[in-house]
């Protein structure tokens, strides 16, 4: 139990950890509450209560940001700045600035929400925020830059561990991505308002190439990062191949950047760019599946713990979630494939299935296995955590089943002629049909998001639990305080 | 030298492993975007495109600013439902004044690309008011607070934020100039800056868009928008192969 001691606290800057993973719990509950409100909007649209705050089209974004940015966001600063002090066996490099990273990234998502339900946004998906807010970015993602790279250069240890790489490339391309992605002229300096600087396609190349890659790096690189300190130190076994490590980290990191125009197959993108995105996101299988098998076989000879272990079932659900959708994206981006699925529900149903099933669930693993290290106490409940893992494997599976089911018909039915070469359907027609999906669809955001509740209660009363032995012990021992 | 290479080299040097990360994943980005800046292949060459009068891109920063494109495309593909369904593939050039893009990547609702003149204004005030009332099945929210006074007053700093990204508005008499050249005079009229206050209400005014003359609403500004969509361009005039050697 030398990690539990309290000299680890000591040696270690562990309250930036504990201040964002509170957050990313905190977001993630707010996230998947809009999320489930904005699915029920659409099956059942009179929730839109005729308010311009809450209309589908303002609150969407308040639920992509908090979940990716709020969510996703802390939980990667919580990670990184717990895996990488860890890893280097060293402190925080510059504690103050790892501290403003987290009121500047708080700031970001709640000045960001705001923006959007009371109608600021860039048009650009996933990239909404205002010129204002992307500076704020820029600056908290500068200083977080700084934080990690300095601790990399302070390390006791002379190799940068596996996943230090991965956390390394998300943090590199996040600015690069960021950066290119938002240059806008604003109308004026007191107003939030701004145009962006590229058009039409060059713009659609832009915002695409930065919106498969906040997929790729946010959601996907510095979250394998997570997986790679994670799985082997919950499991106790090392990580199943070094060299697959070193090869699919660079597969990746350097084939992710290519594939961004597979969202733009068939549009007025010229072809040769959107057939190279699709070249490219064929052989990302390899590299994604490479670093799916290195998690999975780590496992090797500790299978039991599946059974006695519900942390270990979300890391390795999580991972079986990623194989998936790392195969179901590569299928989508074929011309052929895409010809049906593009437009319809079948894309968000795929981003769920690595949304909730991979980037989430691995998440909950990594908090999970933190939370007690962190506060220094066994965690409340294992019968809650158990119960969550299994609403929150039926929400997801009832979500992406829904989207399948939705996503084909939409793609069939708006490519339907009858016998004398009429369209079949009307479109609103495949609105209609569409209705039980949604429903369903909804219920299953519902099922994920009681789990995320359940996650919450368990460690709120996990983290008093240890607040107060902490106190007890500083009572009885005032040495140590 | 690439044979004495060892992994080991990048592991133990974080300036090392950190340039070598940035050129990995710096390659792709620069292939795929820097030639459509360079190359003009990316445009068809094609008459009638023109920058948004005053009233239209007041009415596109609405359509933004209600996540519109959250559930409409605005990119028509080259298939045979589409065609059917919407009309001609969207062009490269059609978009080429959208500062940012509304491409959009999801049909909740239909593509709206082409969806200028297809329907009246009425139908459109009364579709963005209650869409229940005319198209009973759909899932779209009510936009009642669309008959809320459009405030223009910014109208000037915002087309003159659009000049700076290259969209040809006028500020003096050369440009003004070169506008009546590129698109005849009574375009270039509407894209005078120093007059774009007085165009957005005279355009109000005259096209009637929300039934109402006396005052200026946010329904004038999106329905004038949603009036223009796709209607720039006369296909008439364009033989098929013309315009799929660009794509």
């Amino acid at each position: 139990m030398a990690a539990n001691s309290p000299a680890a606290a000591e040696q270690y800057n562990f309250d930036i950890v504990k201040k964002f993973l509170v957050m990313a719990i905190v977001w993630a509950v707010v996230g998947m509450l809009v999320g489930v409100y904005i699915a029920s909007e659409l099956a059942w649209p009179f929730l839109n209560f005729d308010s311009p705050y809450i209309s589908f089209g303002r609150f969407r974004p308040v639920h992509t940001g908090a979940v990716i940015f709020g969510f996703g966001g802390s939980a990667l600063f919580a990670t990184s700045y717990y895996v990488v002090q860890r890893t280097c066996q060293t402190r925080l490099f510059a504690p103050g600035l790892a501290t403003f990273t987290f009121w500047g990234w708080q700031a970001i998502i709640v000045l960001a929400a705001l923006s959007y339900v009371t109608g600021y946004s860039q048009g650009r998906e996933y990239a909404e925020m205002e010129w204002p807010i992307d500076i704020l970015i820029e600056i908290v993602w500068i200083a977080y830059m700084a934080v990690y790279i300095g601790t990399l250069m302070m390390r006791k240890q002379p190799h940068i561990y596996v996943a230090n790489w991965f956390y390394l490339s998300f943090i590199l391309a996040t600015a690069l991505l960021h950066t290119f992605n938002n240059i806008a002229i604003p109308v004026s300096l007191f107003t939030l308002k701004s145009y962006s600087l590229f058009s039409g396609p060059q713009d659609a190349m832009t915002q695409w190439w930065y919106g498969h890659n906040a997929v790729g790096f946010f959601l996907t690189a510095a979250f394998l990062g997570m997986m790679y300190y994670f799985v082997p130190k919950h499991a106790g076994r090392p990580v199943y191949s070094y060299r697959l490590s070193i090869v699919h980290f660079w597969a990746l990191s350097f084939m992710y950047m290519w594939v961004g125009t597979h969202h733009l197959h068939w549009t007025a993108l010229p072809d040769w760019a959107s057939t190279l995105g699709a070249a490219f996101s064929i052989m990302l299988l390899l590299p994604s599946w490479g670093g799916m098998i290195n998690g999975i076989m780590t496992l090797s000879g500790a299978w039991d713990k599946l059974r006695t272990d519900p942390i270990m079932r979300f890391m390795i659900l999580a991972l079986s979630f990623y194989g998936m959708s790392t195969f179901e994206g590569p299928m989508m981006s074929l011309k052929d494939v895409n010809a049906l699925s593009h437009y319809t529900d079948w894309t968000v149903g795929h981003v769920h299935s690595g949304a909730l099933g991979w980037v989430a669930m691995i998440s909950f693993g990594a908090m999970y296995h933190m939370i007690p290290k962190l506060w220094n106490t066994p965690m409340y409940s294992v019968k809650l955590i158990n119960m969550h893992f299994w609403l929150a494997t039926i929400g997801v599976l009832l979500y992406i089943t829904a989207m399948w089911i939705s996503g084909i018909s939409q793609g069939l039915m708006w490519r339907a002629f009858d016998d004398f070469g009429n369209l079949q359907y009307s479109f609103v027609e495949s609105v209609a049909a569409m209705h039980p999906f949604y429903a369903m669809r909804a219920i299953g955001g519902m099922f994920y998001l009681t789990g995320m509740v359940l996650m919450a209660y368990n460690c709120y009363m996990t983290i008093r639990q240890g607040v107060r032995a902490a106190d007890t012990a500083g009572q009885t021992a005032p040495a140590a305080a | 030298m690439l044979k004495n290479f060892k992994h080991e080299r990048l592991e133990t040097n974080a300036g090392l492993l950190l340039v070598a990360t940035m050129l990995s994943i710096s390659v792709g980005g620069l292939v795929e975007i820097a030639p459509l800046f360079l190359i003009d292949d990316t445009m068809e060459k094609v008459d009638g495109v023109r920058p948004y009068t005053p009233l239209e891109s007041r009415g596109r920063d609405i359509y933004i600013r209600e996540g519109c494109y959250t559930c409409h495309s605005q990119m028509i593909r080259p298939f045979r439902d589409e065609a059917l369904r919407y009309g001609h593939y969207s062009l490269a050039a059609e978009s080429k004044y959208d500062h940012p893009f509304q491409w959009g990547s999801k049909r909740t609702g239909p593509d709206l690309a082409r969806v200028g003149g297809k329907y009246s204004n009425e139908w459109q005030v009364q579709h963005l008011i209650q869409p229940k009332s005319v198209v009973p099945e759909s899932v779209m929210p009510n936009y009642p607070w669309l008959m809320s006074p459009l405030d223009y007053a910014d109208v000037g700093d915002r087309l003159r934020a659009l000049r700076t990204t290259g969209v040809p508005y006028s500020l003096s008499q050369a440009e003004y100039d070169a506008n009546v050249k590129q698109f005849g005079a009574e375009v270039a009229k509407t894209l005078h800056i120093p007059d774009a206050q007085k165009n957005l209400v005279a355009q109000a005014q005259e096209g009637n868009y929300d039934g109402d003359r006396a005052i200026v609403t946010e329904m004038d500004g999106l329905v004038a928008y949603l009036q223009v969509l796709g209607t720039m361009v006369d296909f008439s005039k364009y033989k098929p192969e013309d315009l799929v050697k660009y794509r």
